[in-house]
């Protein structure tokens, strides 16, 4: 059956993008079979009840799988709890008595919109500078055409699993965005159907990365932290194809230059 | 307004109405396409699959997400697999026995020839998602792997791992991240639409939105409105749907004139975890496909139900799908798992802390298979169980119950997924057109992605191609203005209530409602009662709903609020559509309509007909209009669905 917990939590509130910001502390009871995201639900009810402003923060489909929670629990992205979004911790990963501290992902690319709530739109523009492959609905030919070897295709699908969370931005020292950048681009970069852009690819996404984002310099924290553990091999081969991209991308011989 | 449904089906057999239907239809020009401006509301499977491909047609599209991001629209959840005729396997599947088990899991309250389509497109899907990269699983040799999936005695499923629906969204999404950076889509992120704008003539032609962030009011306009915005599961409060899905924009464009089909068929999905207190926020669904391999028993019992599973012998247990539906067994359609599950229950043989549940038993596979084979198949969903209930599923087994998922019913829709307010599309959930009373596992990803890729961007253009030339109807226009008033009428009255019960407190109450009496088995008494209550609780939402803050800033709260209040009209013409029909069919279970053994009775003679409900007045029970759609089956028959 389940405990009842007494927890002291630290949540940081900030009214907006140029607001200062300021950390507040609030008391609160919580059954140990909640989640994390269900035990800010019965504070928030307690603050409305109180007439205070509720604490914002994103939220959605608290399965793990839309990427749209991701806080600051006590200094790890997502808490405690390895592979685990913070709508998949349980507050019985904490005890009775625990003072938590709940801050934002906090990265120079993710401004704060509200409290807990930050802007990652930068991840979008990411994906748009290359994270596909251009195939026109209809122009696809018959899907058993292409084997795929199995291997390949774990691969692929282990990169794919990226919820675009941002928490290895958030545990970054320098808010880089290797790994989702990485994740994004290799899923596609290691499939057949991926080579004829995979250039054109790598290089697009990795540039458009570095106007939000700091460099990687190997601490490894993006994949501690990340909720569907994706591993840095990732950033190896994206570092690798962005090298190969500088060559590949040149103007081929005989090629005429075009606009 | 008087509606008049004409379902527009196509003349001709079934197998070639499609085709032909292509044919027939008028044509937009490459060179005339940028001339027009289309907005899709929604960006999961069936609206970043529309406009993505709208806009590679040359459309000027603008496409609406309440969500930061449109990869984070609810599709992203779906976990099992999209079927698709492929018959790769060679276990004699085809496009015929796609249909008509689809018909028939639908328990015959479908279109013959909206089916045969979906059937017809699957193919096309999985070719589209494969060049794409969509990882799908793979055989040692490099071809696509298939799995047997809700009840299907082929194996046409198509997954990727447990995360289908992320990974087919995610092919979308790249798809629709293309044309964003091409400049054919623009993107409107973290906008809630609230009003759907008709134009002097009758004609959808923009939708009012709000800037989440700010609060500020956009006013887009197009030649065509696409609503992509899912189902209303959330009418339950407790649902495996995100917490921000909603009815909003369907509603909105029902009140407009758009006629709302079916909203009784709900589907209530067997394998949920069940709460564990009255606090609970969401439902998490644990796959179907643990039906594959995991066995559902109660206790024998109920003295037993309080003991732990291990202790309780082989023949103590009661595997009651196996026992009652021996050719189908644990893999019976969803509706018939639940209902079962739910007698269990009621009986007092439900098992766990709240006797609230089925154990879901993977005990027999680990031994057969190796607990390595499980965990390859179903290791992320065991992880998930585990991480939600402490308890680890490879030793002890899974408790399960049923839970709101999905729903059939939505806006009316012809063949061409044309609302019955001229230029209004929908398309996916959001709509009604292709699950009749019942969907099957797997279905939902393959309507999606069909109507978003392949149905509407054929059939919008047969519309459009009338309008060549007309410019839109300018937002400044009064019809603009007045949407806009309705809107912002809403926000202030809602602001100024300042009482003193917070909108989940509402949301719950509401949610409580709706689930007892028109959850998985309904009767009139029922029924009647939810009738009263929820036009009480309604004006008192009204009366005492708390929203602190302002409207002119991100405000969780009002947020919250809007989607609430528009959530206590649409569930009233839920039960009213569910108390008019009196037989019991798919989701829909009417407890005075049952077999003796306590199977779903149709009543073909009287209620063979879609119910496509006219909004008339806020007296939602009263003033709403009934106008019925025969159906009407030329190839196949309707029977008892059998599952034994």
């Amino acid at each position: 059956m389940s405990k009842t917990l007494n927890l002291t939590l630290k949540v940081w509130r900030q009214d907006g993008p140029d607001d200062a910001g300021h950390f507040e502390e609030y008391t609160t009871s919580v059954a140990d079979d909640a989640s994390f995201l269900e035990m800010l639900d019965y504070v928030n009810e307690a603050l409305i009840a109180d007439d205070k402003d509720p604490i914002a923060f994103d939220h959605d489909c608290r399965e793990g799988i839309c990427g749209s929670c991701g806080l600051m629990i006590d200094g790890q992205a997502h808490g405690p709890q390895r592979g685990t979004a913070t709508c998949q911790l349980h507050m019985r990963k904490f005890a009775d008595g625990d003072h938590i501290t709940i801050e934002p992902f906090r990265a120079g690319g993710f401004p704060i919109i509200k409290d807990l709530a930050v802007n990652r739109a930068a991840f979008d523009r990411i994906i748009e500078a290359g994270g596909y492959i251009s195939v026109d609905t209809g122009a696809a030919p018959e899907a058993n055409l292409t084997p795929v070897p199995k291997d390949v295709a774990d691969a692929a699908m282990d990169a794919a699993a990226c919820i675009g969370c941002g928490a290895c931005v958030a545990a970054c020292p320098n808010s880089a965005a290797n790994l989702f950048t990485s994740a994004k681009m290799q899923h596609l970069n290691l499939l057949p159907q991926g080579q004829a852009e995979r250039w054109r690819r790598s290089e697009a996404m990795v540039e458009t990365m570095e106007q939000f984002f700091g460099s990687c310099t190997n601490h490894g924290e993006c994949q501690e932290a990340c909720p569907k553990e994706i591993s840095i091999d990732f950033i190896a081969m994206m570092n690798r194809d962005y090298l190969k991209s500088k060559f590949a991308n040149r103007r081929r011989s005989g090629q005429r230059k075009s606009g | 307004m008087a509606i008049t449904l004409d379902a527009k089906i196509p003349a001709g057999p079934l197998a070639d109405k499609w085709t032909n239907h292509k044919f027939d239809m008028k044509l937009v020009a490459p060179h005339n396409r940028r001339r027009f401006e289309i907005v899709v509301v929604g960006t999961g499977l069936a609206g970043a699959a529309a406009a993505a491909t709208l806009g590679e047609l040359g459309y000027k599209v603008k496409v609406f997400t309440f969500h930061d991001s449109p990869r984070r629209a609810h599709s992203i959840a779906a976990q099992g697999g999209i079927n698709a005729a492929k018959n790769y396997p060679n276990d004699g599947d085809s496009v015929q026995r796609l249909f008509y088990d689809t018909i028939k899991g639908g328990d015959f309250r479908s279109r013959e020839a909206n089916v045969h389509r979906l059937a017809e497109v699957s193919l096309n899907i999985i070719d589209q998602c494969v060049a794409q990269g969509v990882p799908f699983a793979r055989e040692y040799g490099g071809r696509l792997d298939n799995r047997s999936f809700g009840g299907a005695q082929v194996s046409r499923t198509f997954y990727a791992r447990g995360q289908t629906g992320q990974q087919l969204l995610l092919g979308a999404y790249q798809a629709l991240a293309a044309q964003i950076h091409a400049g054919t889509v623009t993107l409107y992120n973290r906008m809630d639409v609230q009003e759907i704008v008709v134009g002097d003539d009758g004609h959808a032609c923009g939708v009012i939105a709000r800037d989440l962030i700010s609060g500020e009011t956009i006013r887009e306009n197009g030649h065509a409105v696409v609503l992509a915005t899912g189902g209303y599961g959330n009418v339950y409060y407790l649902s495996t749907n995100a917490k921000a899905s909603n009815v909003t924009a369907a509603w909105r464009a029902h009140r407009k004139g758009a006629a709302f089909a079916n909203p009784c068929y709900t589907q209530i999905h067997p394998t949920c975890i069940p709460p564990s207190d009255e606090f609970q926020s969401k439902l998490t669904l644990m796959s179907e496909s643990l039906r594959n391999d995991g066995r559902i028993w109660v206790p024998l019992n109920i003295d037993d139900c309080g003991k732990p599973a291990g202790d309780i012998p082989e023949a103590a247990r009661d595997y009651y799908l196996e026992r009652k539906y021996p050719a189908f067994g644990n893999l019976v359609p969803r509706d018939i798992a639940s209902r079962n599950a739910k007698t269990m229950v009621d009986s007092g043989h439900g098992v766990g802390p709240l006797r609230n549940g089925v154990y879901l038993d993977f005990a027999e596979s680990i031994d057969r298979l190796g607990e390595d084979v499980v965990r390859e198949r179903y290791g992320n969903l065991f992880d998930m169980y585990e991480r939600i209930t402490g308890e680890n599923p490879y030793q002890v087994p899974m408790r399960i119950y049923p839970a709101s998922h999905y729903t059939m019913g939505g806006l009316w829709v012809d063949y061409d997924l044309q609302s019955t307010v001229p230029g209004l599309f929908v398309t996916g959930e959001a709509n009604f057109s292709d699950h009749g009373a019942n969907r099957l596992g797997a279905s939902a990803l393959m309507q999606g992605l069909a109507d978003g890729y392949f149905v509407l961007p054929s059939t919008i253009a047969g519309y459009l191609a009338n309008h060549l030339g007309e410019p839109v109807v300018p937002t400044t226009d009064p019809v603009f203005d007045r949407a806009q008033a309705d809107m912002d009428d809403r926000v202030s009255r809602i602001m100024s209530v300042k009482g003193t019960h917070s909108v989940d407190h509402y949301h719950r109450e509401l949610g409580k409602i709706v689930w007892d009496h028109c959850g998985m088995a309904r009767n009139k008494a029922g029924l009647e009662k939810a009738l009263s209550e929820i036009p009480a609780l309604r004006e008192q939402y009204w009366k005492d709903v708390k929203v602190l803050g302002s409207a002119a800033t991100y405000n969780q709260s009002l947020e919250k609020a809007l989607r609430v209040a528009d959530f206590m009209e649409q569930a009233e013409l839920l039960a009213r559509d569910a108390l008019h029909r009196e037989e019991s069919c798919g989701g829909h279970f009417r407890e005075e309509h049952q077999t003796p053994e306590g199977e779903a009775l149709r009543d073909d003679e009287h209620f063979s007909y879609v119910a496509a409900w006219e909004y008339g007045g806020p007296d939602i029970a009263k003033d709403t209009v009934l106008h019925k759609e025969p159906l009407v089956f030329e190839t196949v028959t309707p029977s008892q669905r059998s599952y034994k």
